[in-house]
């Protein structure tokens, strides 16, 4: 026992490990895996129906229309020059990509139970996989989106990007590592206390109305000037404001805005990266 | 040239909590919690009892495994046997890192992959080779390493003809080989095997084997192997390690620990005392006690084919009417089919008034070595039963003769008689 003391050893499990210590070296050995994931996803996810990835298409689409009709027909939200259709997918192919990623990653532990219950690999993979898929999906929308917005142009309406948009890949990136923080620091939770996953159901439907998708965020200022500050605090809120401010060059933009999103970001991501760490040394015994 | 550790488990502990994990489960942690922010031990880790099923636990925190300490050598072929829930399962799931300690570390050199149970991470709506890659991912193959045994895994698994349908098409034992066969192929420096071997039929079990043998024994890997099948313990291990209740009693050859384990490791419980409950004490009969042992020894010890059995049944009748009561035992084997009946009215023995301790006598060489169970039965004037009890008793008869090491295999059937053999020239 004693001339092993000065051994070096490749790996070591302790019961607290170095609460700081991500392993990322680890999750780079499993990149083929993270792939295959991503694969797995994508390719099984229409298996068997008839429309395929279409489904991908369809529902921002229809979703579009619908909001169009309540919010900005009936409802009367004014949308300036922009035609209120575009706006609307221009925040739901946003929102979607952020709302996706949240509500995927946030039952990781509870949905993955069995396959991690029998077999160990980073389990960073499976949300992060989730993400990159979702990626992928988002990608396929804003396709959708562009194509649209030809369409506009040909027909002659004023609708133009702004300089910024150089820096959306920034937002998409916000978007993602928000969702995936908030859906890891969720999933850690659902372990134990699985009245979570019930309120991330409709919770995040309700939160849609707060980061001002159907609606320009100028708006609530102006309507509810003292409940204006929900919004505000909201990342979200800003991040689809920013959205429709690169694309559509439509609404308000700061750069103080775009900072408090990103550091907003980063801290939750990380708070979601040290927790999810954790758990996933703890999470089967409670699961 | 003293070989190499490879693994080092150290002082490891594991705790659990029975029962329903949920009511009380905020106060608890808000309790650890305050006990941490204070700069003090987890109030809960002090508590727990000893992992033994079937005893009535004093508190709801258990330990699965207490202490655990032992090294294993580059190259060894370990064998770790034990009871059903002695915490083999356990064990295994710390070193293969799904689970972690609650006390204690686990320091090892290279990977270590696990085969807890096949087919985990099949995608249905995937082909097989398409899972080939998921799977062989999962278990910690790059894809270029997949890539490179492809041919070699789809040959092994026998299933070329539906390598590129979806895995939902195929039966439950092709799923099985073609599982099995990506495991196999892998190359960790350490591999943990659980009881693989109960799928697929004779001819891949047989294959199985093979290959593990191949493994431990050509490529020289280190194996830790888990299972109940003795003969492939025996074949496949150097080394043996016996748990009971989350301890390791025995930690030696792997002959000595296969005698210990079969000779149940000095509590064998061939008999059953009944507590005087509304179900064992009427105003009928009173049962006290079943237990069985060879004639001539304690019930202590271990049962042996090859000397008398005897059966002892420890009951009071109550009834005035003692002589309308018989007791009717049927005897199963661990299949659960049933073998025969035995009373003790048809062997012309009668019950008494009073206390009766009515033994029934097996001749030597009868049972085949194996697990039994015994279903009791007091049956009134031959027609109604008063009290019946499925599996009321166990036992385990062992080999008593048989040198260890000739041949490990179950022989076939459940008796065992000696004939009369002549050879008239």
């Amino acid at each position: 026992m004693n001339e092993n003391k000065n051994q070096e050893w490749l790996y070591e499990i302790n019961p607290k490990d170095d609460f700081f210590r991500l392993h990322l070296k680890e999750v780079w050995q499993y990149r083929d895996l993270l792939m295959l994931f991503v694969k797995r996803d994508v390719v099984t996810l229409y298996k068997q129906t008839i429309l395929g990835p279409l489904w991908y298409l369809i529902q921002p689409l229809f979703t579009a229309v619908i909001f169009t009709i309540i919010f900005n027909n009936i409802a009367g939200i004014d949308t300036g020059d922009v035609p209120p259709f575009l706006f609307n997918l221009a925040s739901i192919t946003a929102w979607n990509y952020f709302s996706s990623c949240l509500n995927s990653t946030s039952d990781t532990f509870k949905s993955n139970a069995g396959l991690f219950g029998k077999v160990y690999f980073p389990r960073i993979i499976m949300p992060l996989s989730t993400v990159i898929s979702n990626l992928i999906k988002f990608g396929l929308q804003l396709l959708i989106f562009i194509a649209f917005y030809i369409y506009y142009l040909l027909i002659g309406k004023n609708v133009s990007p702004n300089i910024t948009i150089v820096f959306f890949p920034i937002l998409i990136v916000v978007m993602g590592m928000l969702g995936l923080g908030l859906g890891m620091i969720i999933s850690s939770m659902v372990t134990k206390y699985r009245d979570l996953s019930f309120l991330v159901g409709f919770g995040v439907q309700l939160l849609m109305y707060l980061s001002a998708v159907n609606y320009p965020l100028s708006l609530i200022r102006e309507k509810m000037p003292d409940y204006a500050w929900i919004a505000e605090y909201n990342p979200m809120a800003h991040v689809i404001e920013i959205t429709r401010y690169m694309l559509l060059n439509k609404g308000s933009y700061s750069l103080g805005a775009m900072l408090y999103c990103i550091i907003f970001t980063v801290v939750v991501f990380f708070i979601g990266l040290l927790i999810f760490n954790k758990t996933e040394k703890t999470f089967i015994d409670t699961v | 040239m003293k070989p190499e550790v490879i693994l080092s488990v150290e002082n490891v502990s594991k705790q659990y909590r029975l029962g329903k994990v949920g009511t009380g489960t905020l106060s608890h942690d808000l309790n650890r919690w305050w006990h941490k922010i204070r700069g003090k031990e987890d109030p809960y880790l002090k508590i727990g009892d000893t992992n033994d099923r079937t005893t009535k636990g004093k508190s709801e925190y258990v330990w699965a495994l207490k202490d655990i300490n032992f090294q294993v050598n580059s190259g060894e072929v370990i064998g770790v046997i034990g009871k059903n829930g002695a915490g083999k399962s356990t064990l295994l799931k710390l070193l293969s890192r799904v689970a972690g300690p609650t006390t204690g570390s686990i320091k090892f050199n290279g990977r270590i992959a696990s085969l807890l149970e096949v087919g985990t991470g099949f995608h249905p709506e995937l082909t097989g080779r398409e899972n080939i890659y998921l799977n062989g991912a999962i278990l910690g193959m790059t894809k270029k390493e997949i890539a490179s045994k492809l041919d070699e895994i789809i040959d092994f698994s026998g299933c070329q003809r539906y390598i590129d349908t979806p895995v939902k098409r195929y039966s439950s034992g092709m799923t099985v080989r073609l599982a099995f066969a990506v495991a196999a192929f892998l190359e960790p420096e350490i591999l943990i095997i659980d009881e693989v071997l109960a799928v697929g039929d004779a001819e891949f079990q047989k294959k199985a084997l093979g290959k593990m043998q191949d493994i431990s024994k050509g490529e020289g890997r280190t194996v830790i192997f888990v299972s109940h099948n003795m003969a492939a313990v025996k074949s496949l291990c150097t080394r043996g390690i016996v748990i009971e209740n989350g301890i390791v009693v025995l930690d030696a050859k792997i002959e000595e620990a296969i005698a210990y384990y079969l000779s149940g490791g000095g509590d064998v419980i061939n008999s059953k005392k009944f507590d005087p409950s509304a179900l064992y004490d009427t105003e009928v009969y009173k049962l006290n006690s079943i237990s069985l042992k060879n004639t001539g020894k304690e019930f202590i010890e271990p049962i042996t084919e090859n000397e008398v059995i005897e059966l002892l049944t420890d009951i009071d009748i109550k009834d005035k009417e003692f002589y309308r009561y018989i007791i009717t035992y049927h005897l199963y084997n661990e299949m659960g089919e049933e073998m025969f009946s035995f009373s003790n009215a048809k062997d012309g023995v009668n019950l008494r008034q009073g206390n009766n301790r009515i033994k029934c006598f097996f001749p030597k060489d009868f049972f085949q070595s194996g697990q039994y169970f015994l279903s009791l039965f007091i049956v009134k004037d031959k027609r109604e039963a008063v009290f019946i009890e499925k599996d009321i008793v166990s036992f385990t008869v062992i080999d008593g003769g048989r040198e260890l090491g000739i041949y490990m295999g179950r022989e076939p059937g459940y008796i065992k008689p000696t004939f009369n053999w002549q050879n008239q020239q």
